[in-house]
């Protein structure tokens, strides 16, 4: 196996120096995911103004991948309407679930187009979406804080 | 202690007999496999029983009354006569065939609560290292009874810690369950001390034998214990199948795990009663061809001897140990030294997750096991989230473990630590 499309410099860069770690206030919702298979975990908080994911803050443990998703999460959501975090959320999910066929669009994955190699790897598929899932839950939690608060 | 022999125990020989370990992996590497205490290596003379008895013998146990019938019944029993006599059993009607140890381990905590032995007030006592399969059925059987459940600590050298045996061991104590070599740690436990004070005070004792079935010799009519579970694919066996041992006058007087066929004696439309030992703990078809297999396994390992693999498995780990702690930045998590000691390494290195570790393994052809082997309490007393573990068995040699060695410098270069 080429070990080398898995851990690609970006995302080996990313794992050394994430970006936006740690867990920051203020917060509507906040979530713990697990993957139960390997253990890895994340505390992860997301805060919305209006309609734009204004901060994605969070508390990881877990291996390269893992770690470097959750930091190109953070680059590529944060301020950015949530509609449109959703859709990234969808574009990188069809790109871990690709079987290595589906090419990424640079333009719109940035740094998260170094996670194509992942795809190839059916273990490590979790690992990347651990922190991508966290911010799904977390994010339609603070939807839902948001309306009934509106309303 | 016997010492490996290397007229009688020639690794290169045995080796032969297992076809997957001269498999080739992506880009032309030889396998090393070192993931022994996750799942054994099958021999072919286990792969050809299985073969023979669907080509040859197939068909149910116990109720066709064919000449397959009798066959395939004929092979079933005489596997539990193999297994009894490998373990040591006073009675081959206490060995009772399971799916695997977890639901031999679930089926002894379900019955002891739903014949009255745990109820509200006692104490269960299970210690820190066991397997999630010698915890979880546990707390289900405190929960829904009422019981406590309590534990033994560590010792940092990751020894059970005895200090509190006779305060943790007490008149309240129902069961006591614990694991004989820990899958993590590699601890062997001492069982001695433990089954005679749970004894004094009238308590049940399970141990998990998993890992020690495969690499010890067993006598559990010596051993004392009242109920040892363990699983037949971790003894060059078949998967689906485990075996569960009882000491024959508590199986006659426990009530039933699953009800359904081959486990009743009569059955009326308001009542059943119920077969005797084993019989009354195998409701449905077993499995058979996964038993032949198993009696397979016990025959290969007898005729190798479990002294001789139990000499080879402390070499092998000894050798392991020394050559791991050459590396810089790598922790054992576990005892150090090859003493009561089982083959299985788990170890931490500086800056890489335990993850990344297996995966460059991989690489190079060297399996392992990362993650938390199903032992997260044994890792959080360790602070650690996560290890890597290399376990070893009967085929592992000195080389594979320098081709582990050689696969880690070159991770820690890889990962630029």
């Amino acid at each position: 196996m080429d070990v080398d499309a898995l851990y690609q410099e970006i995302i080996l860069d990313h794992y050394k120096n994430p970006h936006g770690a740690g867990l920051r206030e203020p917060f509507e919702a906040e979530v713990h995911h697990v993957n139960p298979t390997c253990g890895d975990e994340i505390t992860l908080r997301v805060h919305l103004d209006g309609e734009t994911v204004s901060d994605v803050s969070y508390a990881a443990q877990g291996c390269s991948i893992s770690q470097a998703s959750a930091s190109v999460l953070n680059d590529l959501v944060i301020g950015k309407p949530v509609g449109e975090a959703m859709g990234l959320l969808d574009d990188f999910t069809t790109l871990m679930q690709g079987r290595g066929q589906v090419e990424p669009d640079e333009d719109r994955l940035e740094d998260g187009i170094a996670f194509a190699g992942v795809a190839q790897f059916p273990a490590r598929i979790k690992c990347a979406l651990l922190s991508w899932m966290a911010f799904k839950d977390a994010t339609s939690q603070a939807l839902d804080i948001e309306e009934k608060t509106d309303a | 202690m016997t010492v490996v022999d290397p007229v009688t125990y020639d690794v290169a020989r045995i080796r032969e007999d297992f076809p997957i370990l001269g498999r080739r992996l992506a880009g032309d590497l030889p396998l090393v496999y070192l993931d022994s205490a996750n799942t054994s290596q099958k021999p072919a003379q286990v792969i050809e029983a299985l073969d023979e008895h669907y080509r040859l013998h197939n068909a149910n146990v116990a109720r066709a009354m064919h000449q397959l019938g009798a066959e395939a019944s004929g092979a079933f029993e005489d596997a539990r006569t193999k297994v009894a006599t490998f373990i040591g059993a006073p009675r081959r009607e206490e060995v009772v065939f399971a799916k695997n140890a977890s639901e031999a381990l679930n089926l002894v905590a379900r019955v002891l609560g739903d014949a009255g032995r745990v109820r509200e007030g006692a104490d269960v006592v299970i210690t820190e290292m066991e397997h999630h399969s010698n915890i979880v059925p546990w707390q289900l059987l405190t929960e829904r009874t009422g019981a406590t459940l309590r534990w033994f600590g560590l010792t940092d050298e990751g020894r059970l810690d005895l200090d509190d045996l006779d305060t943790l061991i007490t008149e309240r104590t129902a069961v006591v369950s614990l694991a004989w070599v820990s899958n993590m740690l590699g601890s062997v436990n001492p069982l001695e001390p433990v089954i005679r004070r749970a004894h004094e005070v009238g308590a049940l004792v399970v141990v998990d034998a998993s890992q020690a079935v495969p690499q010890l010799p067993v006598d559990v009519a010596a051993l004392g214990a009242d109920f040892v579970a363990f699983t037949g694919h971790k003894m060059v066996g078949p998967t689906g199948i485990g075996v569960l041992w009882g000491r024959h006058d508590l199986l006659a007087e426990l009530p039933p795990f699953l009800g359904g066929g081959e486990m009743i004696e009569t059955v009326t439309m308001e009542r059943s009663t119920y077969a005797p030992p084993p019989a009354r703990f195998e409701a449905g078809t077993p499995p058979i061809a996964q038993a032949v297999g198993l009696g397979a396994a016990v025959d290969y390992l007898s005729a190798i001897g479990m002294e001789n693999i139990a000499a080879h498995e402390r070499e092998i780990t000894a050798y392991a140990l020394g050559r791991l702690q050459e590396i810089d930045g790598l922790t054992i998590v576990g005892p150090k030294e090859a003493v009561d000691r089982g083959g299985a390494v788990s170890f931490t290195l500086d800056g890489v997750h335990p993850h990344d570790v297996a995966q460059l393994l991989d690489s190079k052809g060297v399996a392992v096991r990362a993650g938390h082997h199903c032992a997260k309490p044994a890792h959080q007393r360790f602070g650690v989230q996560s290890t890597t573990r290399a376990s070893f068995y009967l085929y592992t040699t000195p080389e594979e473990i320098d081709a582990l060695v050689d696969a880690l410098h070159h991770t820690k270069q890889y990962f630029g630590v």
